[in-house]
């Protein structure tokens, strides 16, 4: 008995193992990497452990000397930062009364499907008229234009992951409110939100982590530092011909801290805003 | 509902409509020249154009060989992450990681590891004796799709292995007693129970991500540009080139439509599926 069970337990925990190791070694590499000087990276046979550990590349991105590679990477960071927050609270301002009249008026899903399908479709069906648009309009090249163009992104996602939430409020608590003499306004600012609050935060970040992401529009609608966020000038310095492996490594541990934060923050209800669609990829 | 729909109409309707009417025409995206109508020109030529329908397969191939992957990778994990073992609240938090790092991390990662000269793929290769030299596996075509494959994995399949661990995790455990009393062994008590149990939330899964994968840029334009001699230049990266390197909008408001399409089928089977789950 006992040896019919060894062999599944260990099983198991090979299993286990090949799992921790293939997820943790890239991302342990590239945090090696922007410890690591250019020798130590360039050496043949790689030594995979650096020599000493360097974390001047982390030094030399907070410096905002004018033309040098950290000016660029903290005007992006607060480009990124300035994008995803007002994408997001513009998103949860429209978002909240949308998902309630939606949760509460049954007859209108149909037009809640439409917006959903909508902006599942590529970004490839609305680049070039929206170019055309902010070109005329003088938007290329500032965090506006992407803020708008984020809203329809991270607006209907918002909109179905509360709605969802809205729909588990009993209507007989806003009933009884109401009884009690509460306007609908009222009702709904004491009564619903209140309930619903978890649900906004989990939306409010998966909102912010879209924004994060998004690389295609920030691309195309913006070309320096003025405007451009994280993803773009990583695009940028991955690309560049005198490649530092180190600090663009240094740059994307970087990036990734805020995102991994926030998922770690949102473990529990991750799975509700996959399920509704908040991925990029 | 106002503020949402009159945002969604101006930055996503309008914007549609337009793709649309500027696919019949020879539009060009810089410069004041006029443009005219062509009719249908311009699908007329991206029908006959073989290098949109390489492009048009090539996402297919992304499509199918990372999501499958992805599908079956993310059940298989799911499946361990719900055995218990020593360490599985750790484990469960770390599988996180990959889906949590931006994309255009993830491929810039992925692009230093496949490194010709100084990638740590090819010193792990070479120092296990499994390969002999150094090899280009983004600069060679043979092996540059499933590179960049490799990477979308990597990241993605967590997304599959967390929507279904969460629809395991509510599998009520009589079904297994049952099911053993019967005698059924764990090859049948999976395609029984288990199956049917996650086949609906595996369905969005898998339907969300073939939407994304069919539609990829992010990760090409980082990895390879389209590159090497367009043997990753997916559909969406085409209507990029031709609309904002050639700058033909006429056309690239055409290949668009075409790719508008096709998501277009995809994301009606997506709402039907997540249809049917609200209502059962």
């Amino acid at each position: 008995m006992r040896r019919r069970r060894l062999v599944p337990t260990l099983l198991i925990y090979a299993a286990v193992a090949a799992l921790v190791i293939s997820t943790l070694a890239p991302i342990f590499w590239l945090f090696i990497m922007s410890i690591s000087s250019t020798e130590d990276l360039t050496t043949l046979p790689l030594r995979w452990l650096p020599s000493h550990a360097d974390f001047s590349n982390y030094a030399r991105l907070m410096s905002l000397a004018s033309h040098s590679i950290g000016e660029e990477f903290l005007y992006a960071l607060r480009n990124s930062l300035a994008v995803s927050l007002s994408a997001t609270a513009i998103a949860l301002l429209a978002g909240i009364p949308a998902a309630y009249s939606f949760s509460r008026f049954r007859g209108r899903m149909g037009l809640l499907y439409a917006v959903l399908g909508t902006y599942m479709l590529p970004p490839v069906a609305f680049i070039l008229p929206l170019y055309m648009a902010f070109s005329a309009l003088h938007l290329l090249n500032t965090i506006g234009a992407l803020v708008i163009v984020y809203c329809t992104i991270l607006l209907p996602f918002v909109t179905w992951l509360l709605k969802t939430n809205f729909d588990a409020v009993p209507i007989e608590i806003e009933q009884a409110a109401r009884l009690d003499g509460a306007g609908l306004i009222g009702v709904i600012r004491h009564v619903t939100l209140p309930i619903a609050a978890a649900a906004m935060g989990t939306a409010a970040l998966f909102a912010m982590l879209l924004a994060w992401d998004e690389f295609f529009y920030a691309l195309l609608y913006t070309n320096d530092i003025r405007a451009k966020t994280l993803p773009v000038a990583i695009g940028d310095f991955a690309a560049g011909r005198a490649i530092d492996y180190s600090l663009i490594s240094a740059v994307g541990v970087l990036a990734s801290l805020p995102p991994v934060f926030i998922a770690f923050v949102l473990q529990k209800s991750l799975v509700v805003g996959l399920a509704h669609g908040g991925v990029k990829g | 509902m106002f503020p949402m729909l009159a945002i969604m109409v101006t930055v996503t309707g309008y914007p549609l409509l337009s793709t649309i009417r500027l696919s019949f025409t020879d539009a060009s995206l810089v410069g004041n020249a006029p443009m005219s109508w062509v009719g249908l020109e311009n699908y007329i030529y991206a029908f006959t154009d073989p290098d949109f329908r390489d492009a048009f397969f090539r996402s297919l191939y992304f499509a199918f060989v990372s999501v499958g992957v992805e599908v079956i990778l993310g059940v298989l994990v799911a499946l361990l992450l719900n055995q218990e073992f020593f360490g599985r609240p750790f484990v469960r938090a770390l599988v996180v990681l990959p889906w949590a790092l931006p994309t255009i991390v993830n491929a810039m990662m992925w692009r230093l590891i496949f490194n010709p000269e100084f990638g740590s793929w090819n010193a792990l290769l070479t120092q296990l004796h499994l390969i002999d030299a150094y090899r280009s596996w983004l600069g060679d075509p043979a092996t540059v799709m499933n590179m960049v494959i490799l990477a979308d994995v990597w990241k993605n399949y967590p997304l599959v292995t967390l929507i279904v661990l969460a629809a395991l995790q509510i599998i009520p455990p009589e079904l297994y007693q049952a099911a053993a009393i019967d005698g059924a062994g764990a090859w049948r008590q999976f395609w029984k129970i288990t199956f049917p149990e996650i086949l609906g939330p595996l369905s969005v899964a898998l339907m969300l991500r073939m939407i994304d994968a069919f539609k990829v840029f992010d990760i090409i334009y980082v990895m390879t540009r389209g590159g090497p001699a367009d043997a990753t230049k997916t559909v969406s990266f085409y209507v990029y080139q031709e609309s904002f390197s050639y700058l033909r909008a006429g056309s690239g408001a055409a290949y668009a439509v075409l790719v508008g399409l096709v998501c277009g089928i995809l994301i009606g089977l997506y709402l039907m599926i997540l249809r049917r789950q609200e209502h059962s």
